[in-house]
């Protein structure tokens, strides 16, 4: 079994950074992964995304043109990806800034404000995190503790960060219950 | 030790490391230029060498000096740096020296794009620079494979006392894959007497080393190009290397691809057994070396209707793919090289049509 997951938004909303979290998780749990990054000529502010592949195989391809699931952190980025996700994946729409749905039935909408819920936690930069969260719980496409451990090797040393982060992944696991 | 996770262009950094080299000359440009990044912090922390040349071609020249001074060296670049370095490199081929260079592909010609490619086919395995040389030239389809491929160059540089390339391409450099450092692949240079100039003091040696490329006098020269000749032979006979896959099943079409497009072949390969149509591939690991008996056989297998060459270029490899099927079998080519890698779907739709235009 393969699961695709692509992560979408502006540059510096922390796109790769949360594909490079559950790709982390996932390889811990024993699976193959591979994490892949757009690496056009980007800049901040345009949009940025990244692919994770998590199988039970070695993965072949790592070019995926219908991801099973989708994160999608701003508008642009669900109207480009959303149409393409397989049937039965589910789509997290960060609601506090795309006003708008898939209008497609075959797939499982989680409607989360992520950008809101970073805010009220302290800090917007944690929305991240807080979708990566909510998208795991729904998914259950890894376990969650493993999820969080990776975080924190990813921010380790930076204490100020673990306990934003740990605070990001309680309230973005309680959005998607 | 458990694994890590890491991209590609970080871990090709960390393998030279781990395989011994403590010096690296290079200068920026993506896809690769995280190579440069992760060295620049972490050769200063074990005391190596990290140096940001002014350019490409003083880069080559670097690295040829202090191969001739006996030290491990390795640079990494993408395609029109790789373009500069080659003067470099057909010099460190006629002095016979080690080295080990590493292109992360990028589109072409020109500037092209920055996006994956493999058009630097013909230049690594023909040429680039000048003269009768070859490069031995290793293509990794996963960042283990380049892991591996990078700390098993240095001996090999060193065996045949010739530099060795690494042909990646923008993704094997772009993409993360977990990895582990083979403990075993970690090595010594054992031949350094032979060539280093490195003083008559350090060595078991009465033999003064000279490292020179120039021979004026016609007999010598040609000598000299009989000695290269019989390294490259030697390559061929000892360190060929290739991945057979779903070579046992009686395939009507065989398929040969390297690197990242070999990777898209095998979704492609699997897809296709489901569905009950049976295709082989060869996966050549060494691009020079070219594994030239394992497709000749393959091809010659009876059910083998079809060899189909699929590259990210517009046709680069399928020159030596024919060369090695003689005729035997039809060769067909498909490739892509604007910086869109082909999909399974493509591979599977292009295959099934070279079978059917073969029956019309």
């Amino acid at each position: 079994m393969q699961s695709e997951v692509m992560f979408a938004g502006f540059g510096g909303q922390g796109i790769l950074l949360s594909g490079k979290i559950l790709a982390h998780a996932a390889m811990e749990q024993g699976f193959e992964v591979a994490w892949i990054p757009s690496y056009g000529p980007e800049m901040r502010g345009g949009t940025a995304y990244c692919l994770v592949v998590i199988s039970d195989r070695p993965i072949g391809s790592p070019i995926i043109k219908n991801p099973r699931h989708l994160v999608a952190m701003n508008r642009p980025s669900l109207e480009k990806f959303a149409p393409v996700v397989k049937s039965g994946g589910v789509v997290l729409i960060n609601s506090s800034l795309i006003p708008i749905r898939t209008n497609r039935d075959d797939i499982d909408e989680l409607m989360v404000p992520a950008t809101d819920i970073a805010k009220n936690l302290g800090n917007v930069r944690a929305a991240n995190i807080v979708a990566l969260a909510a998208f795991v719980t729904r998914s259950k496409i890894i376990d969650f503790d493993l999820l969080i451990k990776s975080a924190k090797e990813e921010f380790a040393g930076n204490e100020k960060f673990i306990l934003l982060n740990m605070k990001a992944l309680e309230a973005g696991k309680k959005a998607a219950i | 030790m458990g694994k890590i996770l890491m991209k590609g262009n970080e871990a090709i950094g960390e393998a030279a490391i781990r395989a011994g080299c403590l010096n690296y000359f290079a200068y920026p440009i993506t896809p690769q230029s995280e190579v440069s990044e992760y060295l620049s912090r972490r050769l200063p922390e074990i005391r190596g060498v990290f140096l940001q040349a002014e350019s490409e071609v003083a880069v080559s020249y670097m690295i040829f000096g202090a191969a001739g001074c006996g030290e491990r060296i390795f640079t990494t670049s993408s395609s029109p740096g790789i373009s500069l370095m080659s003067e470099g490199l057909s010099y460190i081929a006629s002095a016979q020296l080690p080295a080990v260079f590493v292109n992360i592909m990028r589109g072409g010609p020109g500037l092209g794009g920055i996006l994956p490619s493999q058009g630097d086919y013909f230049q690594a395995t023909k040429g680039g620079g000048h003269g009768d040389y070859r490069l031995f030239v290793m293509a990794p389809s996963s960042v283990q494979e380049a892991v591996e491929m990078v700390m098993k160059a240095f001996p090999l540089a060193e065996k045949y006392r010739n530099p060795v390339m690494i042909l990646g391409d923008g993704l094997i450099g772009q993409m993360m894959e977990p990895i582990e450092f083979p403990e075993n692949l970690r090595s010594e240079p054992t031949n350094k007497d032979q060539w280093a100039t490195n003083g008559m003091a350090t060595r078991n040696s009465d033999k003064p080393n000279i490292v020179k490329s120039l021979f004026l006098d016609p007999d010598e020269l040609n000598d000299h190009n009989l000695l290269l000749k019989a390294k490259y032979e030697r390559m061929k006979r000892e360190d060929t290397k290739y991945e057979p896959y779903n070579l046992d099943a009686d395939y009507k079409v065989l398929i040969v691809s390297y690197g990242t497009m070999s990777r898209v072949c095998r979704t492609a390969i699997d897809n296709m057994k489901a569905e009950g149509f049976e295709v082989g591939m060869i996966r050549p690991q060494t691009l020079f070396p070219f594994p030239e008996k394992a497709i000749s056989d393959a091809a010659s297998k009876q059910s083998c209707e079809v060899v189909a060459c699929i590259e990210m270029s517009m046709g680069q490899m399928v020159e030596d793919v024919q060369r090695c099927v003689l005729g035997k079998r039809p060769v067909k080519w498909y490739g892509k090289c604007g910086g869109d890698v082909p999909t399974p779907e493509e591979v599977i739709y292009v295959v099934k049509s070279f079978l059917d235009k073969n029956k019309a």
